[in-house]
């Protein structure tokens, strides 16, 4: 089998070629998602068991971060899918029906998506209103989602409800909805600044499928234990991705006034220093909190430790406010030609996208949560963890 | 010590249920608690019972039901009355 990054480098160079179209488009990329499939790289996650070739979370951030030099939404629909697939082979694996799921992706590279959030209840997808009404062996749910990122190209959505109609608002389970169990009507479009291709309109969603298809975990669980790590370890890497490549666009302009100039150091140079030191605190953010997740997945008191979810909400705020800043530089080294859309230099694309980062989950609502948690979890005063 | 912890998760747990429903083993989580409530419903115990979680206790499984919480309850107090 040929190496993860050999054959991401493929889809990384299929998803430059038509990422400005669908950025101007607002498109979702096909392109991108075809040549995932031909490569097999939606199945690496599952164990070998099922199909898959039991990559590493590490492996596929690293894929996230080279289709993410290229196109933000296409490594964006990467990590999302991947977050899916974790989920369920982190919880799925008691069930039955979940196992063959997991052969079904192998065998036919199915695309899964998320609906999560909830018109009325905010961002905040550890509630739903929305509930699982069980009718002998199939269940019923309709949800007004009002963020399906590519649902309307996905094979599969997994969609949080209350286990019950009479379940407390965070009681929730999640269930697989195959695209032929599920009526989607579209609510709400997606003509916004960045991550354009992402295509993460609103749905009504009703569907009606087996009970077996319910993930046998709570939520809660599944949220703390998978969903919220892989999130933030995978949208990091996404932006590493981004802002790697503005950068390095920003090195190429400085590059090139220096060999314009020989013996004088281009203005620009000192920003492009100090934002390299911008980019490896994001890597070094990123690449430890890959560590610690892999460490955890031995050890379930890590695993939902305090210091664990504190851990893991750091990496994403700091990895979004980190793209940001060095974006920001790589435009004012650019100047204008990083302002233009249609240059080696452009950097508006890189700047638009990145922009979600902060919001994806606001970052003010994290600093809320762990404001809460930093009430009693305390400082690690070791540097070595 | 499980009545004076039940107490506690009335008044700090913000549980949909009263505490008097739950049995000692519990889930508390399924029954409601949020991960928010358990952090106001540590430091209760903490100020109430005189006593400070360790960082090894700060998981999800500390605080999974009353006798979860008790037991905790129980590991550190001999050690905070031998110090």
């Amino acid at each position: 089998m040929i190496a993860f990054a050999n054959r991401a480098a493929e889809v990384a160079a299929v998803a430059a070629q038509h990422a400005d179209a669908l950025d101007r488009e607002a498109r979702f990329p096909h392109e991108t998602l075809r040549a995932l499939k031909d490569a097999r790289l939606l199945s690496i996650l599952i164990p070998e068991e099922f199909g898959g070739e039991s990559a590493s979370l590490a492996d596929v951030a690293e894929i996230c971060s080279l289709i993410g030099q290229n196109c933000a939404s296409s490594a964006m629909m990467y990590a999302m899918h991947n977050i899916k697939v974790s989920s369920l082979v982190s919880h799925g694996r008691d069930s039955n029906w979940h196992c063959d799921f997991m052969q079904r992706i192998c065998e036919e590279q199915l695309l899964l998506a998320s609906a999560t959030t909830e018109g009325g209840i905010g961002g905040d997808l550890r509630n739903s209103i929305c509930a699982v009404e069980i009718d002998g062996d199939n269940f019923k749910l309709g949800k007004d989602a009002t963020v399906i990122s590519y649902g309307a190209h996905a094979d599969a959505i997994l969609v949080t409800a209350r286990r019950a109609p009479d379940a407390p608002s965070s009681d929730q389970v999640m269930a697989v909805v195959l695209k032929d169990q599920c009526k989607l009507n579209r609510t709400t479009g997606w003509d916004t600044l960045g991550m354009r291709g992402t295509c993460s309109e609103g749905f009504r969603l009703d569907a009606e499928a087996p009970a077996a298809q319910i993930l046998p975990k709570p939520f809660a669980e599944i949220a703390a234990q998978s969903m919220l790590a892989t999130s933030h370890l995978l949208w990091s890497a996404v932006w590493f991705g981004v802002a790697n490549n503005a950068l390095a666009r920003a090195q190429n302009f400085v590059r090139a006034q220096a060999k314009g100039r020989p013996n004088v150091t281009p203005p620009g140079a000192l920003r492009v220093a100090e934002a390299a030191s911008m980019l490896q605190l994001m890597r070094a953010n990123t690449l430890d909190g890959l560590r610690r997740f892999a460490r955890a997945q031995a050890d379930s008191d890590e695993l939902t430790s305090v210091g664990f979810a504190v851990a893991m909400n750091n990496i994403k705020v700091g990895a979004s406010r980190l793209a940001g800043e060095i974006i920001n530089h790589a435009m004012l080294v650019c100047g204008i030609l990083g302002y233009k859309n249609d240059t080696p230099f452009s950097i508006g694309r890189h700047m638009r996208d990145v922009l979600s980062a902060p919001i994806m989950i606001s970052n003010d609502r994290i600093f809320g949560n762990m404001s809460n948690l930093l009430l009693i979890h305390r400082l690690d005063p070791h540097l070595a963890s | 010590m499980i009545e004076a912890i039940r107490k506690l998760v009335d008044e700090h747990g913000r549980m949909p249920v009263p505490a008097a429903s739950l049995k000692p083993d519990q889930d508390l989580y399924a029954a409601g608690l949020t991960s928010f409530a358990t952090v106001q419903l540590m430091l209760a115990i903490e100020e109430h019972f005189d006593i400070e979680f360790p960082e090894r206790m700060l998981n999800r499984r500390s605080f999974a039901s009353l006798s979860a919480i008790a037991a905790c309850f129980n590991e550190i107090e001999p050690a905070r009355l031998a110090s």
